[in-house]
């Protein structure tokens, strides 16, 4: 309750929302978001949101609860249009080109955007069915071989496969929280995405599980570009390279992580990261 | 905030006050108490159950069984293969009752005579009786021209009576020493002591209830007469004043009082006629020692003396004069002991076993030839209209069948309408009229059903009628709202995580539907397919509209050969007269219910499979 009515007051009292920050990239924009709006039937969750991510990095993105963060990386691999009622507005481009291109299959992007959900939801079946769904209905193996080693080096690079490797054929519903995310990125990555994203996931896990996944996302940035919804300040502080800070729907703040961290340029972004509210 | 922790201090709980001590104890006997309600319905449902099952084994026991009386019996060639040719064609068409009924003769000489005897004799063997013998000479033709000695099936009322279902039979030995007179034929029997006198009385007294009896009616009667005859005073005295004050109504009061006049005068007529019958029945109780002639309406009494049984026809205290059904080997005297009076309580006039019939029967018995066996026959053929051949393999496979057809058709349409509305249809007016008329079809009496499958299938389509296929699609469509709306709900059920879980691979909607989320709603789905499957296993009045009722002695062989289904069969024996179909009806629900075990057993392992899997 009091971060509510902390939001509202600082709303009013603030100048006017200055415009998000252009990310000081070392390689161009991966996704590019312009002017966002997301509605869910009259209720309006996103307003203008403009964010740049940049290739083969982490961003961070943060915020109290309810400020947009997942709708706006649900927007990304458009998994929105599975909710009855919503509407998105403005531009999403991946690579430059319009992810609502009609001329764009929703499967071919949701197979280069993959996502990793906030609880743990292998599906239930072996493990090795779970990594092996994605590559095979894309068509990514030609033999049963060539599958057996997409699932192993997937597991492998989720880090999951040391510790699996005697039971591929056992339930994954049956492993621990944090192999079963771990197992869940392995199957997002199976399909050789370009982008993951991250919806808080180690929110349902504890601290020990929650540094192998930061250990995870660490290693994959080389090859992936991830964008992480966290309510954790030390979790972004520690494996994103930019942040965006979300509020009511808006984007507060982007910058580097250091610079969000060590010097927020925003009185709100100040006092959330310190802990004022949120 | 001083102020709201004194107040939140008054507010605690205290533990040890008596308030919530009652408070606890309150709430501990609420719940023993509702636990008490729990245990007490269980233990009524459970009751009910138990006496329901325990009242329809029992019943059903008696069809386990069947009778049949060994009989030795001279094959003879001439009957069955006169021509000696060996052909099995030849045999099979043979002419197998006629040794059988040879035999029968040949045990009861002294039928053959008198041709209803012999009938009501040969009919004590059922006519399914000389096809054993028929088999066994199909499988050994050496067997033509020998003596063999064959079990054959008695008729059901024979059967019944070995099952203590017919009369109960007293037998009490004699005290004085008796002497026929003949050994055939109309015979009187003296005896030294009065050994007869215990059954003259209880005769005499039966009159004597039944002429109170008429008294009483005769009391009756007459207290109408009286009151009508007052009733026509009455009207005579309004006739009078009719003439006088409203000569229109006069004809129409004429005309009642002639009709009285003839209702006055059956009544004087049924007094009359009860009076005499009431003095006769008195006059022959008074007379405590004359004889007394048995009816068909009073138990039968026998004696049996001398190896031969005499039908009691007339009875004083020390004598009876009767008729012979087994011929007595002598006309010596018997001594006390050697000789006993046997009672069939059922009077002959109330049983469809006649005095000698079962007299027959009990030679037989007394023979040593009667054997029970277990009834294989009932689940190896058809109906037949003879309760002891029926058997119940037709309507178990009719049943079979249409559930076959029936689930073939409605599981794989129920389940594709459940998941286009549940996961693909749009959510607009027109899938929420789908949704209501469904919920609503689920509701419609089953009759309604049947009218339309004879009004599509068999008139319009031309279906064959009667046919486990007509009935599959009467069922089916019968089916299909429950297992749309049962597979609606599982496919509900399933958390929405693993549908965005494979959408979030790339997978498209429908790979996400059957790859994924189908696999997970499939337990639910099946338990709606059982419990669908179970309704229309029961069902019996749509079937009766599109001729599944009819008689079918045939096992049907194919969904379109003409078949009946077990409800309709335990229906149908249900209705019949004869009492050996009690059992069977009893026998079939059994069945039924043994059928409906299975099917769930089968449904509930296939689900544990599903489960497993996931």
């Amino acid at each position: 309750m009091n971060d509510a009515s902390l939001a509202i007051a600082n709303a009013s009292a603030a100048t006017p929302i200055a415009p998000p920050q252009e990310l000081a990239g070392r390689s161009p924009a991966k996704v590019k978001a312009e002017k966002v709006n997301v509605f869910y039937g009259q209720k309006q969750a996103l307003f203008d949101v403009s964010l740049d991510i940049t290739e083969r990095s982490v961003t961070a993105l943060i915020g109290p609860s309810g400020c947009g963060k997942s709708t706006f990386i649900r927007c990304i691999n458009r998994m929105n249009d599975t909710i009855e009622g919503c509407r998105v507005t403005g531009l999403i481009t991946l690579d430059g080109s319009d992810i609502h291109d009609p001329a764009l299959d929703v499967v071919e992007l949701r197979a280069r955007v993959g996502m990793v959900f906030q609880k743990p939801n292998p599906f239930p079946k072996s493990i090795f069915e779970n990594v092996a769904f994605g590559p095979r209905i894309h068509g990514l193996s030609r033999s049963k071989a060539d599958l057996e080693e997409i699932v192993v080096n997937s597991l492998k690079r989720a880090s999951l496969f040391d510790e699996v490797k005697d039971r591929l054929a056992e339930p994954g519903t049956g492993l621990s929280g944090g192999q079963q995310q771990r197992l869940c990125i392995a199957r997002a990555i199976a399909v050789s995405p370009e982008v993951i994203l991250m919806d808080e996931p180690c929110s349902a896990l504890d601290p020990i599980a929650t540094a192998r996944i930061e250990e995870l996302i660490d290693e994959l940035k080389t090859n992936f570009t991830i964008i992480i919804v966290t309510h954790s300040m030390q979790q972004a502080a520690r494996v994103s390279e930019q942040t965006a800070f979300f509020h009511l729907g808006v984007i507060v703040e982007t910058g580097a992580t250091e610079q969000i961290f060590t010097n927020p340029r925003d009185k709100r972004t100040q006092d959330y990261i310190t802990g004022r509210f949120g | 905030m001083t102020d709201m922790a004194i107040s939140d201090a008054a507010r605690a709980i205290d533990l040890t006050s008596d308030a919530a001590r009652r408070r606890t104890r309150r709430r501990y006997r609420a719940e023993a108490r509702f636990r008490a309600y729990g245990i007490g319905a269980i233990l009524f449902a459970l009751a009910f159950l138990v006496f329901l099952i325990g009242d329809i084994v029992l019943k059903a026991l008696p069809a386990m069984t069947v009778t049949s009386v060994s009989l030795v019996v001279d094959i003879s060639r001439e009957a069955i293969d006169p021509g000696a040719t060996g052909d099995p064609k030849v045999i099979a068409a043979g002419d197998f009752a006629t040794p059988v009924h040879a035999a029968l003769l040949r045990d009861f000489p002294n039928v053959a005579a008198d041709r209803r005897a012999r009938q009501a004799l040969f009919g004590l063997i059922s006519s399914a009786g000389p096809d054993e013998l028929r088999r066994r000479v199909m499988a050994d033709p050496g067997l033509l021209g020998q003596t063999v000695t064959v079990p054959l099936l008695l008729s059901d009322d024979a059967d019944l009576y070995f099952k203590g279902k017919v009369t109960d039979v007293k037998a009490a030995p004699g005290r004085g020493t008796v002497s026929p007179s003949a050994t055939e034929g109309p015979v009187t029997i003296l005896s030294s002591a009065n050994d007869f006198a215990v059954y003259l009385v209880e005769i005499k007294r039966a009159l004597s209830f039944e002429a109170r009896a008429l008294r009483d009616e005769v009391a009756r009667y007459e207290s109408l007469f009286a009151e009508r005859t007052a009733e026509r005073t009455a009207m005579q005295a309004e006739l009078a004043a009719a003439r006088v004050n409203a000569p229109e109504r006069v004809a129409g009061l004429e005309g009642a009082i002639v009709r009285f006049d003839s209702d006055l005068e059956s009544i004087a007529g049924e007094i009359a006629s009860l009076g005499a019958r009431a003095t006769e029945l008195e006059g022959r109780f008074t007379a405590a020692s004359a004889a007394e002639t048995l009816g068909p309406d009073v138990q039968s009494i026998f004696v049996e003396v001398n190896g031969g049984m005499v039908k009691v026809a007339e009875l004083a205290n020390d004598r009876i004069t009767g008729e012979t059904i087994i011929p007595l080997a002598s006309t010596a005297d018997a001594a006390p002991g050697d000789w006993r009076v046997i009672t069939f309580l059922t009077p002959e006039g109330s049983r469809k076993l006649q005095d000698r019939e079962i007299v027959w029967l009990r030679a037989f018995e007394a023979r040593g030839t009667i054997a029970s066996a277990f009834n294989w026959q009932f689940f190896a053929s058809g109906d037949s209209r003879e309760a002891e051949q029926a058997g119940i393999l037709g309507a178990l496979l009719g049943s079979a069948l249409t559930m076959l057809v029936t689930l073939v058709i409605c599981l794989p349409i129920g389940l594709s309408a459940a998941i286009y509305l549940e996961e693909f249809a749009p959510k607009n007016h027109w899938t929420d009229i789908i949704e209501v008329n469904i919920n609503n079809l689920a509701a419609v009496p089953s009759i309604i059903f049947g009218l339309l499958g004879l009004a599509v299938f068999l008139n319009f389509f031309g279906l064959p009628r009667s046919t486990p296929l007509v009935g599959g699609l009467v069922l089916a469509l019968l089916v299909l709202p429950t297992i749309i709306i049962a597979s609606r709900a599982a496919l509900k059920a399933v958390p929405p995580s693993i549908r965005e879980a494979a959408l979030g691979v790339g997978a498209s909607h429908q790979q996400a539907v059957f790859h994924h989320v189908l696999p997970v709603a499939m337990p639910g789905v099946l338990t709606g397919t059982i419990i669908g499957m179970a309704h229309a296993l029961g069902e019996t009045a749509p079937l009766l509209l599109i001729g599944m009722i009819a008689f079918i002695v045939d096992v049907p062989h194919g969904v379109t050969s003409a078949a009946t289904v077990l409800p309709v069969q335990i229906f149908l024996w249900s209705d019949l007269p004869e009492i050996g179909f009690q059992a069977k009806t009893s026998a079939a629900i059994i069945v039924l219910l043994l059928f409906l075990l299975l099917m769930n057993g089968a449904a509930i392992l296939l689900r544990r499979r599903f489960e497993r899997r996931w």
